[in-house]
């Protein structure tokens, strides 16, 4: 054995280590810098309030260590990120509580060395230059081979991922190839080194752990620090307000670019659109390809699916909005006529209905529902009868922040004016912007599923049981949006025999019609939607159930069964 | 033909002067703009049109006969609800031609 305190080869290790360490430290002002005050005032005191504090330590624990939310989307998977990271972090903790136990080899004199600089790299080559005690060898052994079956599963991964269940995955440049085959070699060589004590591969284990960590600000890994710093911000409630700065800057760097979400994604049935993906969307967003991530931007559907299954929990939707909100525009929206128009009745309802301009389109709901209260005996009255003015986000999901404000000012007056304390939707894209972005105050907001759901459970209804065989189709921004997923299962339930869909609920596939997206050709939509009809027909059910006349519209004209809106099966069901 | 006098100011548009930069643009990266039949589906369901003069039908005519400040005065109405686009029978991605004009 040899008799040294040091050895050169510990150089590319400690210039690697302390390169990523001054990056990081960096990088954190850097993000904290760009929150505006009042952000950094929410960040700080997230920081010592002790829900917010509890949650943070939770989630840290949980997704940055034991990664709960890859266990939960796929197991083995799973397993992969646990055993190299968990594996890896286990081994660098005993590695430091073993600096305690460790004994200097025989004849080497430690006084002579600062004991703080061979602290830092002991743990990393310890089997070189000290002898350790049984309990600890076994255990870092124990974690290294752990490691290493990670190791296995990943390049299993790679070259042939439908064993592991994943169809799609990432394709990645120079960079990333490089550094990923880097982390893959670092536990053999160390593995190799310490078993044989060959000096070549100490070396080729110092240089793969510089190589590592000199690239990993530049490529995906750098979510291995970042997603703690994600955690905390996320937990302050804040918003990404510039698609590439403060919190936003801190999702990027997080998103591990695993492609989770490439699955996922509705646009994927073509595989020509995978590359319009959240996780591409992201790694487009860090390279600062301005161009490609503003086409991404405004192509997504915004249906919320990347974010659901997303691991890490990047709000990716947020982010492409404040995307869409960067872009300047030559001509600005003039809705100043709006203040003329008023409306026509009023009463002294206590439900307001508001139909909206989806609805519109399809009379058959608005008929449907006017059955439906007056059968349930309740005094209603309909905000827009004979067309009203656009919830505004539509015009929201276009950037325009500014000049959605008109029409909402415009509806908050008329429902306000009104005196009705339940304003009733049956279009989630109108539920959404009502209960986010409107302020009213002591009115309750309702999606129609929810005031039929109860309208039953009270007893003003009463339905008639049949033998129909339905399926329910969640729309994005009711479902993934707010999580109102039992409501409308209790309402089909009470008529007919609910039929479960292959994915349902956070993972049900949106209709392919969504406002959400711009540039999505009508042949590019069909393709979604016949995927989601597809998806829906698992169980062959004899109808098909949305509770969002967007939805009804585009599986209408895809579907070989009947759809109907939830409102329609409840009307021609009472008695 | 001209007899030096009429009763109402002439609507002839002659096509030699008129610029249309705004149209050609729109048409490389909106050639769905070329099958429009101009049915008028996307005026009759228009949600701005019910309460101004909004009509995507005649600001795609505007637009093609060079009026181009008429055109721009009319888009500013749009609230961009996207009635239009789904009722097309043509299959037209109108939201995407609005907001590209308004850039």
């Amino acid at each position: 054995m040899n008799s040294q305190i040091f050895h050169p080869f510990v150089l590319p290790f400690v210039l690697g280590m302390a390169f990523v360490l001054t990056y990081c430290v960096v990088g954190l002002l850097r993000v904290i810098g760009q929150l505006s005050k009042d952000d950094r005032k929410k960040f700080w005191r997230s920081l010592v309030t002790p829900k917010t504090a509890w949650a943070n330590i939770r989630d840290i624990v949980g997704d940055c260590l034991f990664h709960v939310k890859i266990w939960k989307r796929n197991p083995v998977l799973g397993y992969m990120h646990t055993a190299i990271a968990f594996g890896w972090f286990m081994i660098i903790v005993i590695g430091h509580i073993m600096l305690f136990t460790l004994k200097p080899l025989e004849g080497v004199d430690v006084e002579g060395f600062p004991r703080m600089f061979t602290n830092f790299y002991y743990p990393i080559f310890f089997k070189y230059f000290a002898e350790e005690t049984p309990v600890f060898a076994f255990l870092m052994d124990f974690f290294l081979l752990m490691i290493i079956s990670g190791i296995l599963i990943a390049v299993v991964k790679k070259i042939h991922s439908k064993i592991v269940g994943v169809k799609r995955i990432m394709h990645f440049g120079f960079a990333d190839n490089m550094i990923r085959f880097a982390l893959w070699t670092i536990f053999p060589f160390r593995l190799i080194a310490e078993k044989t004590n060959i000096m070549a591969f100490w070396w080729l284990y110092s240089i793969d752990l510089f190589v590592f960590m000199f690239m990993l600000p530049f490529t995906r890994y750098m979510h291995i620090p970042t997603e703690a710093l994600f955690i905390l911000l996320r937990h302050a409630g804040l918003k990404p307000r510039e698609p590439r700065k403060g919190y936003a800057l801190a999702q990027i760097y997080s998103c591990p670019s695993c492609g989770l979400c490439i699955d996922a994604c509705p646009m994927s049935v073509n595989d020509k659109n995978s590359g319009n993906t959240s996780a591409y969307f992201m790694k487009r967003l860090r390279n600062g390809d301005k161009e490609e991530s503003q086409r991404i931007a405004e192509t997504c559907m915004q249906c919320g699916k990347c974010v659901a299954v997303c691991p890490v929990s990047i709000e990716s939707c947020d982010i492409k909005m404040s995307q869409r909100e960067a872009v300047p525009y030559a001509i600005n929206s003039d809705h100043s006529y709006l203040d003329a128009y008023e409306s026509n009745e009023t009463s002294n309802a206590s439900v307001l209905y508001f139909a909206g301009c989806m609805t519109q389109l399809t009379p058959k709901i608005m008929r449907a529902m006017k059955q439906i209260m007056e059968a349930a005996g309740e005094k209603y009255e309909f905000m827009d009868k004979d067309g009203g003015v656009c919830c505004g986000r539509p015009m929201l999901l276009s950037g325009k922040t500014v000049e959605a404000q008109a029409m909402m000012a415009k509806n908050t007056e008329l429902i306000k004016k009104s005196g009705a304390k339940r304003l009733v939707l049956s279009c989630p894209i109108c539920y959404k912007v009502f209960k986010e972005e409107y302020q009213l105050e002591g009115i309750e907001i309702l999606h129609h599923t929810q005031y039929i759901d109860e309208l039953i459970k009270q007893g003003k209804l009463k339905v008639d049981k049949n033998g129909t065989n339905y399926v329910y189709h969640d729309p994005c921004e009711l479902g993934r949006a707010f999580g109102v997923y039992d409501e409308p299962r209790e309402v089909i339930e009470s008529i007919g025999n609910l039929r479960k869909a292959k994915s349902e609920k956070e993972l049900s596939i949106c209709c392919g019609g969504s406002l959400g997206s711009f540039k999505l050709t009508q042949q590019e939509r069909d393709e979604i939607t016949a995927n989601s009809v597809n998806d829906l027909m698992y169980n062959n059910p004899d109808e098909i159930v949305t509770a969002c006349p967007l939805c009804l519209k585009t599986f209408a004209r895809k579907a070989p069964v009947a759809v109907k809106d939830i409102a329609e099966v409840v009307a021609t069901n009472l008695i | 033909m001209d007899f030096g006098f009429c009763l109402s100011p002439s609507s002839h548009v002659k096509m030699d002067n008129v610029d249309l930069t705004t149209f050609n643009r729109l048409k490389e990266t909106n050639p769905d703009i070329n099958t429009c039949i101009a049915c008028g589906s996307c005026t009759a369901t228009c949600t701005a049109g019910h309460f101004t003069e909004m009509s995507f039908r005649r600001l795609l005519l505007m637009l093609q006969r060079g009026k181009e400040d008429e055109a721009k005065k009319m888009i500013q109405r749009c609230m961009l609800c996207g009635k239009c686009t789904l009722v097309c029978s043509r299959g037209i991605n109108i939201r995407k031609i609005l907001l590209d004009i308004t850039r």
